[in-house]
């Protein structure tokens, strides 16, 4: 790997780069499917992208390719310096500052140790008892869309003209079951899925097929509501979401192209004080985490949202170059090119138990998904599908679909009147329970 | 492999040289047709129902305008084999990005240890009558075209969003390129190749007033060589679509929340189709029985007025394909018809154990992935109404001419499309503009209420993209102007 690497970044310099860097992904993965209990689908791949970013003066351009001949690794660089003469200079282009290197490369255990890779029949036999959890859990589990099992490793080498190297393995598993339930010929379906760096950190698959069932099944009956303006409860994966959209407009590109609600907010209060975002690379074995990011800067922690005060933007070197700011360690590198890209980015849990939430609201929704794109990264405006649990006395009374939640992402987090204590790292991204003092149902 | 059909163009690759499929993957990796043959002959056929062998290449290049200069060019290049088998209802598919012949032999040997357990089974041939189409034989591929002549046209399209309003801060512009050739090669014995050109424009508009900001978004393209953007300046209309509809946006007001009458406007509004209907009737869901329109072919599931079509035979567009991904030719499917529900879109897994036959839309986003259903072009057909008679029909109501993405539940038939560009219908008339909100409904209901259309039938301009699964696929969709009597609007006006 360092030798692909630093011969190319030298015939980069050769054919007249200032400055470049390479990034090589290697990676092999596989998969099983099986749907009512029988295997559907089992594939195995192995793939490589070698991706090249130089810089010819102030002018920059990126080139991949999963064809890694020597011949097409050596058009690969003649391609991205043609590119490169191509396209404007810009002052602020070019590799980190070189004390801003990462020294040292911490070991955040991201691969699993375990030995023993599993053979295809062993998945399919965890995949066959998550599904058969959900097929058995109730006589209203009628068909499945099946489970997967996922496994995936890679390596990760980072390498530029300034004499940065670093590597990194990684692995990670994924379960997935996808029950359907019915009655009285209406069909629900919904899903649960467990994800972590090493298997044995996964859910127990029988846990993951009751889960899923258990929420297919209570969209059982769903209908709409009347139209109002009410409490929002957003459930954990809900709430995650909302997360996202938050730090998409916290990323760099958006902010200094200007398309980002977030803009000139630095530093002021764009939450209510009981919201804490924090983005954490640094946690061992975690699925977010990374040792370096894609310029090759020291990961570490972030706290973006502090007390409802925006205390930092997610940027790479050149938004960061771009807003008179620092990189606060957000690359990412993919075949593309660098872009900006949380860790594991969670919203701090509060101390109220999700169920003291939900029993505070007389009259609400309660959010378990939400669908489609209707959120205006510029202006915040958000609207979107989403299905849930009508709350009624402080209850959850009936399962609700066909309906939107409406509001602005701004005033959203304003109006965030109470966290939950639920707060469990299931993912890249994660948050607790969190209610939403008023916003628009739209149904009926 | 009995007879290799070819493509009816002799299509000019990215080299500039003439090329064909078969050629081009035998001169670039030494595979020629009897290894192919060979490979999958001895590795496969006897032990699987079906097999089948797929290779690409593929170039793809962006440049991208900001702040008034180009400063991000990429090209990407990407190559692979996948080889599938399939046993009755189990899939076996590896892929591999090396295409040599040894390491197509080990992808062979893994997927037909995965699909192959008991049977013996033969081929079961998958049969078609069609021929391949030649619906993109283009002059010149996008990705080959000069790279100075696409920046010239990006600072052109700058240069006029600037020019059009003062309040225009910031332009985004970026020209999409791509070249696909592909092989595949079937273990019934025939093989097929089809090199695929495809090129996008997309114009971003942020306007700002009064510390209100605003996103105007349009674009377009095809299967079409670059020049395509400079006929009739089509580029000119683009950047003027995305200017004003940022400028309009400026002075938008709430969306009303509830249940309107909505008119959708021509052409990209179809992703009402794609989601309330496209999704829903594909194969694979309604094999396992998972899909709200499962087992209804023959019901009543529209107003008499609609008749949709899935259709990839359309020259040049952006869901077109001369065969699928798996090498049957596309056609045109009547989904609906005055109504009723007609059928599926197949792929030949799907087509097979329906006792079904494929219809060309099987199609994967790369060599990464295996084929499933999947949507080309798909539209309504149009009708007979006056189109400014249509919005005069409506008291009340909501006119939405842009739109965003869209999604659906298949299983409970639960779609929701965002409208970026919408305008209030007051007695009659077009009156604010409304800021964006998320439509909702339910398949399987939402067309019974179209209760007029549009002699106005319009496909989009070229942007779309669906996703299933995680794999991404150019489509393309089409409306008349019509009118649907009860759509919940998701806005924030109570």
């Amino acid at each position: 790997m360092r030798d692909l690497l630093s011969g190319l970044l030298q015939r980069a310099r050769e054919r007249g780069a200032s400055q470049a860097d390479a990034y090589l992904a290697d990676e092999q993965h596989s998969s099983v499917q099986v749907r009512l209990r029988k295997v559907e689908t089992v594939t195995h791949a192995r793939e490589q992208r070698l991706a090249l970013r130089v810089f010819v003066g102030k002018a920059s351009a990126s080139v991949s390719t999963s064809d890694l001949s020597h011949q097409s690794v050596d058009g690969l660089v003649d391609e991205a310096v043609a590119l490169a003469r191509l396209t404007a200079p810009d002052p602020v282009a070019g590799l980190p500052d070189p004390g801003e290197f990462a020294s040292t490369i911490p070991d955040l255990d991201l691969e699993d140790s375990d030995g023993h890779r599993l053979t295809p029949e062993e998945k399919i036999a965890i995949a066959q008892r998550a599904e058969a959890a959900a097929l058995d859990a109730d006589p209203r589990v009628t068909n499945s869309e099946g489970a997967e099992f996922f496994e995936r490793h890679a390596h990760y080498a980072y390498a530029t003209s300034e004499g940065f190297f670093a590597a990194y393995p990684t692995s990670g598993f994924s379960l997935t079951v996808s029950p359907v339930a019915s009655s009285n010929g209406e069909m629900q379906r919904d899903s649960w899925y467990t994800t972590a760096r090493k298997r044995q950190r996964l859910d127990p698959p029988e846990e993951v097929g009751r889960i899923a069932a258990r929420r297919a099944l209570r969209r059982l009956g769903a209908r709409t509501v009347k139209t109002a303006e009410v409490p929002v409860i957003f459930d954990p994966e809900t709430a995650a979401s909302l997360l996202r959209s938050l730090a998409g407009a916290a990323s760099g590109p958006g902010l200094y192209r200007g398309t980002s609600f977030l803009l000139k907010r630095l530093g002021t209060r764009i939450a209510s004080p009981a919201v804490t975002v924090v983005d954490d690379g640094t946690i061992p074995g975690a699925v977010g985490s990374r040792p370096f990011d894609g310029e090759g800067l020291v990961i570490r922690k972030t706290v973006v949202v502090n007390g409802g005060t925006l205390d930092s933007y997610l940027l790479d070197t050149y938004s960061g170059r771009k807003l008179g700011l620092p990189s606060t360690h957000h690359a990412s590198r993919d075949g593309s090119g660098v872009s900006v890209s949380t860790t594991n980015l969670y919203l701090a849990a509060g101390e109220t138990p999700p169920a003291d939430l939900i029993g505070s609201v007389k009259s609400g929704l309660y959010v378990t998904e939400l669908i489609g794109f209707g959120v205006n990264m510029v202006t915040g405006d958000y609207s979107r599908g989403a299905v849930g649990l009508w709350i009624e006395n402080g209850e959850l009374s009936y399962p609700v679909e066909e309906v939107t939640v409406a509001g602005n992402l701004l005033t959203m987090f304003q109006a965030v009147d109470g966290i939950g204590n639920d707060l469990v790292m299931r993912d890249r991204t994660s948050a607790p329970t969190v209610r939403i003092s008023r916003m628009v149902v739209a149904g009926e | 492999m009995n007879s290799l059909l070819t493509p009816l163009m002799e299509p000019r690759s990215v080299t500039g040289e003439i090329a064909r499929p078969e050629r081009f993957f035998e001169d670039r990796f030494g595979l020629t047709s009897s290894r192919l043959e060979r490979l999958l002959g001895s590795a496969l056929v006897g032990r699987v129902e079906d097999a089948d062998l797929f290779l690409e290449y593929r170039i793809n290049e962006e440049l991208v305008l900001e702040e008034g200069a180009v400063k991000k060019a990429s090209r990407h290049v990407s190559q692979g084999a996948g080889v599938r088998a399939q046993s009755g209802e189990r899939t076996g598919y590896a892929h591999t990005d090396e295409v040599t012949l040894s390491s197509l032999e080990e992808a062979a040997r893994q997927a037909r240890a995965i699909a192959d357990r008991a049977s013996t089974a033969a081929i079961v041939p998958v049969k078609t009558d069609r021929r391949p189409h030649d619906l993109y034989s283009i002059p010149l591929s996008p990705v080959a075209a000069d790279l100075s002549k696409k920046t010239e046209l990006l600072h052109r399209v700058d240069a006029a969003a600037r020019a059009a309003d003062s309040r225009v801060c910031q332009v985004i512009a970026s020209i999409l390129s791509e070249e696909q050739v592909i092989l595949i090669a079937t273990a019934s014995g025939w093989s097929v190749g089809d090199v695929r050109p495809l090129t996008r424009l997309n114009i971003t508009v942020i306007a700002e007033t009064e510390g209100r900001r605003e996103i105007g978004t349009y674009g377009g393209g095809g299967r079409v060589p670059f020049d395509f953007f400079l006929e009739e300046e089509r580029w000119k209309r683009f950047t003027a679509m995305a200017t004003n509809q940022a400028l309009l946006k400026l002075r938008a007001i709430d969306a009303p929340a509830g249940t309107l009458t909505v008119v959708l406007g021509p052409g990209w509004p179809g992703i009402l189709l794609h989601e309330a209907v496209g999704h829903g009737l594909e194969g694979d869901f309604n094999r396992k029985k998972v899909s709200a329109f499962s087992g209804r072919i023959g019901e009543r599931v529209a107003s008499p007025l609609v008749t949709v079509v899935d259709d990839g035979t359309l020259p040049n567009r952006r869901g077109s394909l001369n065969v699928d991904d798996e090498g049957t030719p596309t056609g045109r499917n009547v989904l609906i018809e005055k109504g009723v529900l007609r059928g599926y879109m197949q792929d030949r897994l799907n087509a097979r154990l329906m006792g079904m036959a494929p219809t060309g839309n099987g199609r994967r986003e790369s060599f990464a992935y295996p084929p499933m259903p999947r949507m080309t072009n798909t539209f309504m057909l149009a009708g007979q109404d006056d189109p400014e008679e249509i919005i005069r029909s409506v008291p009340y109501g909501l006119y939405a001419v842009a739109f965003g993405g869209g999604q659906v539940d298949i299983t409970n038939g639960k779609f929701v499309f965002s409208a970026s560009e919408a305008y209030l219908i007051e007695d009659g008339k077009l009156t604010a503009p409304v800021k964006g909100a998320t439509l909702v409904g339910n398949g399987p209901e939402v067309l019974k209420r179209v209760s007029r259309v549009g002699h106005d039938l319009r496909l989009d301009e070229g942007v779309g993209t669906c996703g299933k699964d995680g794999q991404s696929i150019p489509v393309g969709v089409g409306l008349p102007t019509i009118r649907v009597d009860g759509i919940t609007v998701g806005g924030t006006q109570v």
